[in-house]
């Protein structure tokens, strides 16, 4: 019943689904695994970076992305689907800070993002994207964690995987989260989440890591402030949670 | 003959200690002819958020419905109410959208941030944004307010004092100008309240 109505994505089927968007789930689903824990005081996201050879030069594979300077995202999917997300994102962040001349809210980014996928639910001639994203911010309202489907769906977590490993992921998390956990206990499970799934050796550099939390910059006026900010933990801050593991 | 002193108008805002005031005149006019003595000029973003727009009165209308319609959707959206700075950047945004045909309003803009410094602010017509310390004064007569404002203004002030500083700076400044006068409003706003006062002023 379902292949008669996949060619056209915008046709429902007589159950009252858009079978496009399911198949897109599925793409999802085959993807590698990324996880997001959401603590008191920051967010982590964390993904493998899992290359097709060891001849793959991997310092140019970037999984986990900042969209502006308090928000970042992994996906799980389509690659090339995630980096016309990020592209997008970016600049509808951008766009914003043009008006307001500060930072989106996580929130207003999501909903933003969203309806960029949604609207290629609705379109002529065009699929959905294959990558369910993880975005995490820090503003205002605090820390928080969003998934973001093909469909334009979007949640907001306090701790969630996505991916191949989701289902084992996401009940390792039920056990494992607290709602009074730090950021460094946050890595730290979510290092362990991960390893679960991991295929091959959990170094360094196959692993990505991204957090935000709230650090203190110099603002334009030359003043130390403390605000919202994401970054990708470097290598050898990823080695010392990763001796921690061992 | 200039546009920004065809309706006539001005405005007026202070700091004060964990205060800020905003004060305009009620004349609305065709150049020499005297129309309304009511005609209102400042708005209220929030209880803690006013701005004023000085101008062509017709700008001084569309802007504050367009400022109104750009609250409303962000406070929608964001399920907060807007922070003083960002609505200056809004305000400023807006008005250089159209840079190469401009609305002939100048705003002021002045309120209490979130953890209650007060704000103040000023964008000339196509939105260059003057962050000032102490007042911000725009209109026909905003030479006489520039000048009744640095020999009145001290910091601190607390909004009773405040309150006359700025009702003063106001009565006299539009007293020296044909175009601005006919009443005034002042409002206080302060972290507990505001307190809106009409002014006895010489009404030619």
């Amino acid at each position: 019943m379902a292949d008669r109505y996949s060619f056209s994505l915008t046709t429902f089927s007589p159950s009252g689904k858009l079978v496009q968007i399911e198949y897109a789930l599925n793409a999802v689903a085959q993807g590698v695994t990324s996880i997001g824990i959401k603590a008191t005081n920051g967010v982590v996201i964390a993904t493998e970076k899992k290359t097709g050879s060891a001849l793959v030069d991997d310092t140019t594979v970037e999984k986990v992305v900042m969209i502006c300077s308090n928000i970042g995202v992994v996906y799980s999917g389509m690659g090339p689907d995630a980096r016309v997300l990020v592209d997008r994102a970016r600049k509808a962040a951008q766009e914003y800070k043009r008006i307001y001349n500060v930072e989106p809210p996580t929130s207003v980014l999501v909903k933003e993002v969203a309806s960029i996928m949604q609207e290629f639910t609705q379109s002529g001639g065009v699929r959905p994207f294959g990558v369910s994203l993880l975005m995490a911010g820090f503003d205002e309202a605090g820390p928080a964690l969003y998934q973001i489907d093909p469909s334009g769906s979007f949640f907001a977590w306090k701790a969630t995987a996505i991916g191949k490993n989701m289902i084992n992921a996401k009940t390792f998390l039920e056990k494992r989260f607290t709602s009074s956990m730090e950021i460094e206990d946050a890595v730290h499970t979510a290092i362990l989440t991960l390893k679960e799934g991991f295929e091959g050796a959990m170094t360094d550099s196959s692993l990505e890591i991204g957090i935000a939390t709230m650090e203190t910059t110099i603002n334009s006026h030359g003043v130390p402030t403390k605000t919202g900010t994401f970054r990708r933990l470097r290598p050898a801050e990823i080695k010392d949670y990763l001796a921690n593991i061992a | 003959m200039s546009i920004m002193q065809y309706n006539g108008g001005c405005l007026v805002g202070m700091k004060g200690k964990n205060c800020v005031a905003i004060a305009s005149d009620r004349r609305f006019g065709v150049q020499a002819l005297g129309l309304s003595t009511n005609f209102q000029r400042m708005f209220s973003v929030s209880n803690r958020l006013y701005y004023g727009l000085a101008g062509l009165g017709t700008d001084v209308q569309t802007l504050s419905e367009k400022f109104r319609m750009s609250v409303n959707m962000y406070k929608l959206k964001e399920e907060r109410d807007i922070a003083p700075t960002t609505f200056a950047s809004l305000v400023s945004s807006t008005l250089y959208e159209r840079r190469f045909g401009p609305y002939f309003s100048e705003p002021v803009i002045v309120g209490l941030e979130k953890d209650d410094t007060p704000f103040i602010c000023a964008t000339d017509l196509i939105g260059c944004i003057n962050f000032a310390k102490d007042f911000v004064v725009t209109g026909t007569s905003s030479e006489q307010l520039y000048g009744m404002c640095e020999a009145l203004w001290e910091p601190d002030l607390e909004p009773e004092d405040l309150f006359e500083t700025i009702s003063q700076a106001m009565l006299n400044a539009v007293d020296r100008d044909a175009l601005s006068g006919w009443g005034a409003v002042v409002h206080v706003i302060t972290p507990t309240q505001v307190i809106t006062r009409t002014l006895k002023g010489r009404m030619d």
